[in-house]
């Protein structure tokens, strides 16, 4: 019989292990996957974790790296805090949204001005979009006790409704011929959020991802805000008796997470996609769960992560154009990455015994 | 008698710890006989290893004469050892009866159930419901369920780990009359205390151990109290000292507190009202349920009051939240060590910074000083000799007593000038314990007004100027505590619980 036993002590080793077992696991068990749908699965592997960083094209795929990497370490950090305290923000993607249409709404309200000031304006704006959508879930948590998992997932589709509504209605593009979708804000200069060096992918939502690592860090490790989400995650009686007041953490951590997601639809919005349509939203929102779970909450664990999805991501699109692999098989090798990074994880705490044990 | 069980040589090892070495005894039919010894002397393994819940490495144990070595508790309860656990295992939502059912083999129908256990009941003197919900019970009922529990199962050997740990005077009492019962009609009782009076009073024979050996055995009723203890220890033992004082200004008024009960098994606290003086220390006694949790965290502020009701040196603090009162000075440690008062996985460095922060000047503009909380873990450490490897051990790698030192040294070094704690002394071994009362005794002895909560009426007795007594939520009138005598405090306690004495 196989039975888990509780370790005395959480392992270290595993803890720091059990991300590169993960992955090393999922190639295997994915290259199976694409094996059994016909594909040679040394080659689609390669193609997925090599060809985007070292292939041919390089120098087109890494700032694309850059571009999807960001959003994802963004909203990654500020899921983080609220998970480590227990506190579920699962509609990041609807504050991506909202920050999206909030920032790119105030862009648009200038148009055409030509002044330094639109683009800083339409950040804030952008922050705002996401906490105030956030801070719904939030403000209904703490007064009525509703599950803030639900009202925040469901947000989402209501945010997803806005965003059809404004890219056919308010915000549409009044000389774009009837088509759906705003004004292209990449080519209105005073809003651009275009590369800070031509052609490397570094804009400003990148500098923004590294921002926010850096602050996660210094607040995890060095603020009283994040010992008490770290104290909340642990033990949450004890975090009430050292003084947290769980309101206002549920407001915080809420808060924050939404203005960093509000943050990454600005950026994205202001600058790789350009233009508020339909479809504008892609799944970060939701991607970025995995990259907090998979960067095990830690905001370096995270930047880690955010590059190993995005050129998952990446690395995914060329295989399915050059090898012709569906685009489920991705979807399914992506999801793979996590379950096998939260059963690694269970080894952090629990080791695996062989054969009859004495329970204790 | 007859001898029932006996063990011979039983060793059993831990990495870095050796719980039971060449451990041997032998009990009799009828048999009261006590295990003695200090927190991590190996008691526990020893009757984890007759329950089949632990597997010796050596030695063996017969039973009737035959060998006996059950693979699972199971086995061990098909042989006819029972036992009730200090920390019962009930469902509070399920009724005495379906609890019941829940840990037996095959569970007869409810209703044949509930007559067995309305019949066992009776008999033994342990009135009981069997279709009352577990939640509503009292700690004393609570055990009641457990030993039902057992009985049912006629067991022969009846292990039972500090059973009066949760029960009022009077409630010992009936105890005491329904194991005498039972040890009068043949079943033997291995009885797991550290209270000597109640082992005198009741126990046949008693083996002592100590760091896992058997140092000792002695016929309790012609032993000292203290010769046990100090048998247990291994040295003298150190009784805290106290000197009269004159207690000063009151410094914490509670008038007409009431507060709703925090959740569904909770309890509603009711019109407490006292005066705390600096320099006094004031004991309140009850069975565990009664609101003690309730009135520590609307002192500690986890559970904000109403105006009016609580004053700290004449303010009005009912709404402040702890942060704030620890700011003013009154402090706290409740009685869950883990997960309450400290964080299981955290370091003691980052436990010293859970309450230490504001007072310690560990925390400069919302930024942690990581390094003064490190010397301060390590102050605490050093003073109240607290046995770890240092201040970056988590929390939960401590034992009971040591971490106990900790929680209670933490609170102590901000030099309070009021500090409540629950329990302090709770599942903590006899010179630890000793050393807790004794830092308590100082601190009052500086100036400080204590107030301690808890459910050792000898601890009570030992260290409190004046005594009160939780019942229902209710606080009975303080009264000195010198020259209580125990049928005054179990009235206070509430009397019976609606206990009586076996049918014999």
């Amino acid at each position: 019989m196989i039975r888990l036993e509780k370790r005395p002590e959480p392992s270290r080793a595993f803890a720091l292990a059990a991300p590169v077992l993960a992955v090393v696991a999922t190639m295997i068990a994915g290259g199976m996957l694409f094996a059994a749908l016909g594909n040679d699965p040394v080659a689609s592997i390669v193609t997925i974790f090599w060809e985007p960083l070292f292939g041919e094209f390089a120098f087109y795929y890494r700032p694309q790296l850059l571009i999807k990497g960001a959003p994802l370490v963004l909203i990654a950090i500020g899921l983080s805090l609220g998970f480590k305290a227990g506190i579920w923000n699962i509609g990041a993607e609807g504050q991506y949204i909202m920050g999206a249409l909030f920032g790119a709404g105030v862009g648009l309200a200038f148009y055409p001005a030509a002044t330094w000031y639109v683009f800083p304006l339409m950040v804030i704006a952008g922050a705002a979009g996401g906490w105030v959508w956030a801070m719904i879930p939030a403000l209904l948590k703490v007064r009525f006790g509703t599950n803030e998992i639900l009202v925040s997932l469901m947000l989402v589709y209501v945010a997803e409704q806005f965003l059809a509504s404004m890219s056919l209605g308010l915000l549409r593009n009044p000389e774009g011929m009837g088509f759906p979708g705003s004004r292209n804000l990449q080519q209105y200069p005073s809003a651009y959020n275009a590369d800070l060096i031509a052609g490397s992918g570094m804009h400003w939502g990148v500098v923004a991802a590294l921002v926010a690592v850096i602050f996660g860090y210094v607040l995890l490790a060095r603020h009283r805000l994040g010992f008490a989400i770290r104290v909340t995650g642990e033990a949450p009686r004890a975090a009430r008796f050292s003084g947290v007041n769980p309101a206002r953490l549920i407001l915080f951590c809420l808060g924050t997470s939404g203005l960093l997601a509000g943050l990454a639809g600005l950026f994205e919005v202001s600058g790789p996609a350009g233009q508020v349509t339909i479809d504008f939203n892609v799944g970060y929102g939701f991607t970025a769960i995995i990259v907090a779970f998979l960067g095990r909450l830690h905001p370096v664990g995270i930047l880690l992560a955010g590059g190993l999805m995005a050129l998952t991501y990446i690395g995914g699109d060329i295989a399915s154009s050059n090898l012709g692999l569906p685009a489920a098989a991705i979807q399914v090798f992506q999801g793979m990455l996590l379950f096998f990074l939260l059963a690694f994880d269970l080894f952090t705490n629990f080791r695996l015994r062989l054969g009859r044990t004495e329970a204790v | 008698m007859t001898q029932l069980m006996s063990l011979d040589g039983l060793t059993k090892a831990y990495p870095g710890v050796v719980a039971n070495d060449d451990v041997s005894l032998s009990i009799a039919s009828g048999e009261v006989h006590a295990l003695l010894g200090e927190n991590g002397a190996g008691k526990s393994t020893l009757v984890k290893m007759i329950y089949g819940l632990v597997k010796p490495d050596k030695g063996r144990m017969r039973m009737n004469g035959a060998d006996y070595a059950p693979a699972e508790p199971r086995a061990a309860r098909a042989a006819g050892v029972g036992m009730v656990f200090q920390h019962f295992s009930l469902f509070d939502a399920l009724s005495v009866a379906e609890n019941i059912a829940l840990g037996m083999e095959n569970a007869p129908r409810m209703r044949a159930l509930s007559a067995r256990i309305r019949a066992v009941s009776e008999t033994y003197g342990l009135p009981l419901s069997p279709d009352r919900i577990v939640g509503d019970l009292s700690a004393g009922e609570r055990q009641r369920v457990e030993i039902i529990r057992c009985l049912l199962q006629e067991p022969k050997l009846l292990i039972m780990d500090e059973p009066t740990s949760v029960l009022t005077p009077q409630e010992v009492d009936i105890l005491f009359q329904t194991l005498r019962k039972l040890s009068a009609e043949g079943t033997a009782i291995l009885y797991i205390s550290h209270k000597l009076e109640e082992i005198r009073a009741l126990c046949d024979a008693a083996t002592i151990l100590r760091g896992g050996k058997v140092v000792a055995t002695c016929v309790p009723s012609e032993t000292t109290a203290r010769d046990m203890a100090e048998m247990m220890v291994g040295s003298v033992l150190k009784v805290p000292t106290r000197a009269g004082k004159v207690p000063g200004e009151t410094v914490l008024k509670l008038e007409g507190l009431s507060a709703p009960a925090p959740n569904a098994f909770g309890m509603p606290l009711r019109d407490i009202g006292f005066d705390l003086r600096s320099g006094e220390v004031l004991g309140i006694g009850g069975v565990a349920g009664n609101g003690q949790d309730e009135l520590l965290a609307a002192l500690s502020g986890e559970m904000t009051v109403k105006p009016g009701m609580i004053r700290f040196q004449g303010t009005d603090i009912g709404a402040l939240r702890p942060t704030a009162r620890r700011a003013l000075g009154l402090l706290a440690a409740p009685e869950e060590r883990l997960g309450h008062a400290a964080v299981p996985d955290m370091t003691l460095t980052e436990n010293a910074m859970l309450t230490g922060a504001a007072r310690e000047r560990l925390e400069h503009h919302g930024f942690l000083d990581w390094d003064a909380a490190k010397r301060f873990a390590n102050n605490i450490i050093e003073r109240f000799d607290v046995r770890t490897p240092g201040p970056s051990a988590t929390a939960r790698s401590l034992s009971g007593g040591n971490l106990q030192k900790f929680v209670i040294g933490r609170e102590v070094m901000q030099r309070p000038e009021v500090l409540v704690v629950n329990q302090p002394t709770w599942g903590v071994d006899a010179s630890a314990a000793a050393a807790i009362r004794q830092a308590l005794l100082d601190l009052a002895e500086k100036g400080a007004a204590v107030i301690v909560i808890s459910q050792d009426l000898d601890e009570l007795m030992e260290i409190s100027d004046r005594f009160a007594a939780l019942n229902e939520g209710r606080l009975s009138a303080t009264m000195p505590a010198l020259g209580l005598d125990v049928a005054e405090i179990g009235q206070m306690m509430g009397g019976t619980h609606g206990m009586e004495v076996a049918h014999v």
